[in-house]
């Protein structure tokens, strides 16, 4: 679509079949379904819990910061949330691009680059809650 | 158009002339009426995307309390502040709007909940539900404090 101002004309010289199996989703859109919909059922209890956690460490000290991560059941609470979140924000950031970058390449670039900082700060979420409970 | 990827992007208007389909965002702009339909569904988009900033605010957070008494000290330090209390608004207020939405969502997807009136009455109550849980939560986190 070069002239995106001209009258559209279909001029494609392939059988119907053809046209047909070229425009499958050939991807992984169930998947992406399907990830977002079980993330999003994980972060209902998760991010009540995460709600409540920060109001049990409003104004707290180092020390009980830690205090309340060694707590075995709330480091595998926050584990849970960091997973269920940073997954959760990967689809739904995926499918805000998809809609909104129309140029391939900057498609592609912006998409790993925005993936890239969601491993990294998922990775350093989690080190640090492991960090803190260990 | 000599490509077969583009033949979904062409389609026909009601006097049967070939058009081309417009692309996202056209909902915003002339075509289409604010409503509260759109409105309840760009604000969970606006919101999602304002929790995934939020959520480097959470990184740090967690990496400055393993970090050490001094990074810590200084990001409670920042979000006890004026700044912070605003931004921390924000992010609750999101929160709660794109997990009362969420669930609104859900229930689409079980088949529930497509009739207007029913779509309009559950937005509404969204936006209520929204409202009571933020003032419940600064109510309790501000008594707290």
């Amino acid at each position: 679509m070069n002239d995106s101002n001209a009258d559209p004309i279909i001029d494609i010289r392939r059988s119907q079949l053809g046209r047909a199996r070229g425009l499958g989703a050939a991807k992984s859109g169930l998947h992406h379904w399907w990830a977002q919909r079980v993330t999003a059922i994980a972060l209902l209890p998760l991010s009540l819990y995460f709600v409540l956690s920060v109001l049990m460490l409003e104004g707290a000290s180092r020390t009980q910061m830690m205090g309340y991560m060694a707590e075995p059941w709330n480091a595998v609470l926050f584990l849970c949330l960091i997973a269920a979140l940073f997954y959760h924000l990967a689809l739904g950031l995926q499918t805000v691009i998809e809609d909104y970058v129309h140029t391939d390449a900057t498609r592609l670039v912006t998409m790993l680059a925005v993936k890239g900082l969601i491993v990294f700060c998922a990775l350093a979420s989690a080190v640090s809650v492991l960090k803190l409970a260990l | 158009m000599k490509d077969v990827r583009e033949a979904l992007m062409v389609g026909r208007n009601t006097q049967g002339k070939l058009v081309r389909r417009p692309i996202s965002p056209f909902m915003i702009g002339s075509a289409y009426k604010p409503q509260l339909s759109s409105m309840t569904s760009i604000f969970h988009r606006i919101t999602g995307v304002a929790l995934g900033l939020g959520t480097i605010l959470l990184t740090l957070w967690l990496v400055c309390a393993a970090a050490g008494d001094g990074a810590f000290s200084i990001i409670q330090a920042v979000l006890a502040s004026w700044i912070g209390l605003i931004i921390l608004f924000g992010f609750t207020v999101a929160l709660f709007y794109h997990f009362c939405n969420g669930i609104r969502h859900l229930s689409w997807d079980a088949g529930k909940g497509f009739e207007l009136p029913d779509m309009h009455k559950s937005g509404r109550v969204v936006f209520a539900a929204t409202l009571a849980l933020t003032v419940i939560f600064w109510a309790i986190g501000l008594y707290i404090w």
